[in-house]
């Protein structure tokens, strides 16, 4: 009986991370799906959100503003404004200036920028970590006796509702509005969507905007969850959402949430049955084995290669 | 069209404000538990208003400048002269070459201590740096977990040490040797990956190994790391004022000169200096060699390599495994200079540096990242206030380096024929 609920309790809290993860991964996969590259700067614009979250909190609650549900919505705001300008510069700075050259430039760029963005906020902000304050306390009792409670907390509640609306409202973008659409045109065929008409250095900086906006959004649920940031926030993260990425199959986004939730699963059953320490090496060694034996992920299309 | 680049010019304006100001003007302070939020100084403020402002400047006359900068680039003679015949070239940079390393022969016994240590670290980085032009500049495969090889080296040379007493120039062999083995045993499954996929799979391994080398507490110490490890020897000549193994004598004793703790120093940045002088020798030599040759073809065009048959495994994984090679030997140099390594050491960052001089000083140019290594350690050395910006500036370099010079600043140049009036 105690296993079982051990067992749904490393459940929510894989699916909690999991869903984090999943609105991360959006940002790498769509940038992918479009233009083909590795936007290896992701992960500091979602630290960026943490901390732009984090200073619009701590000046609400300096004006005296603490009732919940503005605070999260003005934090919200704010660390998606300052996290997709920062999308929208990095693309015009450092991405569309190389883009379709070799491979590797571009990813090297874009991990100059990383660096550089790193630094930026070590710089601004210090490298000590800052603690989140836990806006949202308390949570459900789901059952269990004294010697184990299963127990979701409000938080994770909030992720879980979060992800849902954020990933409806992406799905319904891109299913049914205009711009969905000629994101779709262009990530099928960019050279051929140039020709009919669409402005693709538009469509490709919507990309950017998008992912960067969801990055935010993961960003400020994520501080609050941890309860602290870094400047190193960033990177770990992304190297996970990326991972989600590519698990879900690279380019598909269905594929970013299941990677996401397959992810976070996997984590929080090893932190739970074999220790924390080495939950990084399940989802890197993770990585590694579904680059080599499926690069196109569970959903992904394979890549054929033209000569 | 004024109208256009004015709004275009303005929202760039605004957007540097967004992207500016929160974060640099507006200060996380923890104060006791709670945090509170500080307005930066003035002149942070300025700062950042003078930064949209030049945006704002810049995006709205950007084509009139942009139509400036090309007649500036025609006025520079150098933009298009020949290029210098091959002979002469050659000529030229083996004069270089031997000019860098009779001054670093001499350099240690002018200058300061510190000098010699920081020198000691710089041709480290230069051997980490030719090693990784070998796998990133001459075959192309992006290595993010470089230092993951360095790291074996190193703690290679630290444990034997440790656990059976081994000397440093049995470590040496054993380190880089053991870190080529951990490159093929990597390389060969991931090698087939295409660039941008294998770059995040080193990374993962980089990642991977320091956080074993971070939890294995009883075999490695884990962030404690470990210590005491043995300087090297001259023919079983030690540099301590006292020998510490037995049998061997001490170098000032044997001399009949005065003890001097900068005797090791000088000595440890000699042994530096001839291992990174072999391995731009037979790096050097590699390239010219068939191998050398198939990885640029591999680099250039796989699929052509490919059919003109070049086993594209067998040709990488020669890449890889020699890259790490070296790193090895740079990390048991490492491990023996500092006498104490732990995981903080090899952090993904130590990647990105080697990475960074690699990119900056011309991808598959020798003499470019040589240069490089020695700029990119030293700098930041020479202006101190300037240190804790070191970061940001090598990020921006990068990205600087990519959108404009993406061949280094001294790129790398090819033997080549031209064939006249064609």
């Amino acid at each position: 009986m105690h296993d079982l609920l051990y067992f749904c309790q490393q459940l929510i809290n894989g699916l909690t991370i999991g869903s984090a993860y999943a609105l991360i991964a959006i940002g790498y996969t769509m940038v992918y799906g479009i233009i083909g590259m590795i936007n290896f700067a992701h992960g500091e614009i979602y630290m960026i959100g943490a901390y732009t979250a984090l200073i619009a909190i701590t000046g609400l609650a300096a004006l005296g503003i603490a009732w919940l549900p503005i605070v999260l919505l003005v934090a919200l705001i704010c660390a998606v404004i300052v996290s997709s300008s920062m999308g929208w510069a990095v693309e015009r700075v450092a991405y569309r200036p190389v883009r379709g050259r070799h491979r590797l430039i571009p990813l090297i760029s874009a991990i100059g920028m990383s660096i550089f963005l790193q630094n930026y906020v070590h710089l601004a902000q210090g490298s000590r970590n800052i603690g989140f304050p836990a806006l949202i306390e308390g949570g459900l009792r789901l059952g269990g006796d004294e010697r184990f409670q299963l127990s979701i907390s409000w938080i994770q509640i909030t992720i879980f509702i979060t992800t849902f609306i954020c990933m409806s409202a992406l799905s319904l973008f891109i299913s049914r509005s205009r711009l969905g659409r000629a994101c779709r045109a262009v990530s099928q065929d960019l050279g051929m969507a140039n020709l009919l008409g669409i402005d693709t250095n538009r469509i490709i900086s919507a990309t950017f905007v998008i992912g960067a906006a969801l990055a935010a959004v993961a960003g400020l649920l994520l501080g609050m969850y941890y309860g602290s940031v870094d400047p190193l926030f960033g990177f770990v993260a992304g190297l996970k959402a990326f991972t989600a990425a590519v698990l879900g199959g690279i380019g598909s986004i269905p594929g970013a949430m299941l990677g996401g939730l397959i992810l976070g699963i996997a984590e929080a059953m090893t932190s739970g049955y074999l220790s924390g320490e080495y939950k990084d090496v399940i989802s890197f060694s993770l990585l590694i084995l579904i680059l080599l034996f499926r690069p196109t992920g569970l959903l992904g299309k394979p890549e054929v290669e033209k000569i | 069209m004024m109208a256009q680049s004015f709004r275009h010019a303005l929202f760039c304006g605004v957007i540097t404000l967004i992207i500016a100001w929160p974060i640099l003007g507006l200060k996380l302070v923890a104060e006791g538990t709670s945090i509170t939020v500080r307005g930066a100084d003035a002149f942070t403020w300025a700062a950042v208003a003078v930064a949209a402002v030049v945006v704002f400047t810049f995006q709205l006359f950007r084509d009139r400048l942009m139509g400036r900068l090309e007649v500036l680039q025609a006025l520079n003679p150098l933009a298009n002269r020949e290029p210098l015949p091959d002979a002469k070239r050659i000529r030229l940079e083996n004069i270089g070459m031997v000019l860098l390393i009779a001054v670093a022969l001499v350099w240690p016994f002018l200058v300061s201590r510190g000098s010699v240590d920081l020198a000691t670290l710089v041709l480290i980085y230069i051997m980490l740096a030719l090693g990784l032009n070998v796998v990133v500049g001459l075959a192309g495969l992006l290595d993010l977990g470089y230092v993951a090889f360095y790291a074996v080296g190193a703690y290679t040379f630290a444990l034997l040490s440790s656990y059976w007493g081994v000397s440093f120039w049995m470590a040496l062999p054993i380190g880089a040797l053991l870190a080529a083995l951990f490159g093929l045993v990597l390389g060969f499954p991931v090698l087939r990956l295409r660039g941008d996929y294998l770059a995040i799979v080193t990374l993962g391994f980089g990642e991977i190994i320091r956080i074993l080398l971070n939890n294995w507490t009883s075999l490695t110490g884990g962030p404690n790391g470990i210590g005491g490890i043995p300087d090297p020897t001259l023919f079983g000549m030690e540099f301590g004022r006292r020998v510490r193994g037995e049998g061997n004598v001490s170098f000032h004793e044997t001399f009949g000169i005065p003890y001097s703790s900068e005797h090791k120093v000088i000595f440890l940045y000699l042994i530096a200096l001839v291992l990174a002088v072999f391995t731009a020798l037979v790096i050097r030599r590699l390239m010219r060699m068939p191998v050398g040759r198939s990885w640029e073809a591999l680099r250039e065009d796989e699929i052509a390599a490919r059919s003109l048959g070049l086993s594209r495994t067998g040709v990488k994984l020669s890449a890889f495994t020699i890259g790490a090679f070296f790193a090895g030997f740079a990390g048991t140099v490492f491990a023996s200079k500092q006498g104490f390594i732990s995981p903080e050491s090899f952090v993904f960052l130590e990647s990105a540096i080697i990475l960074a001089i690699v990119v900056l000083g011309g991808m598959g140019s020798q003499l470019g990242v040589i240069l490089a290594a020695i700029a990119v350690t030293i700098l930041p050395e020479l202006a101190r206030e300037f240190a804790e910006y070191r970061m940001l500036i090598f990020g921006a370099a990068m990205v600087l380096m990519m959108v404009w010079r993406p061949q280094g600043l001294l790129p790398m140049r090819r033997r080549h024929i031209k064939l006249k009036g064609v």
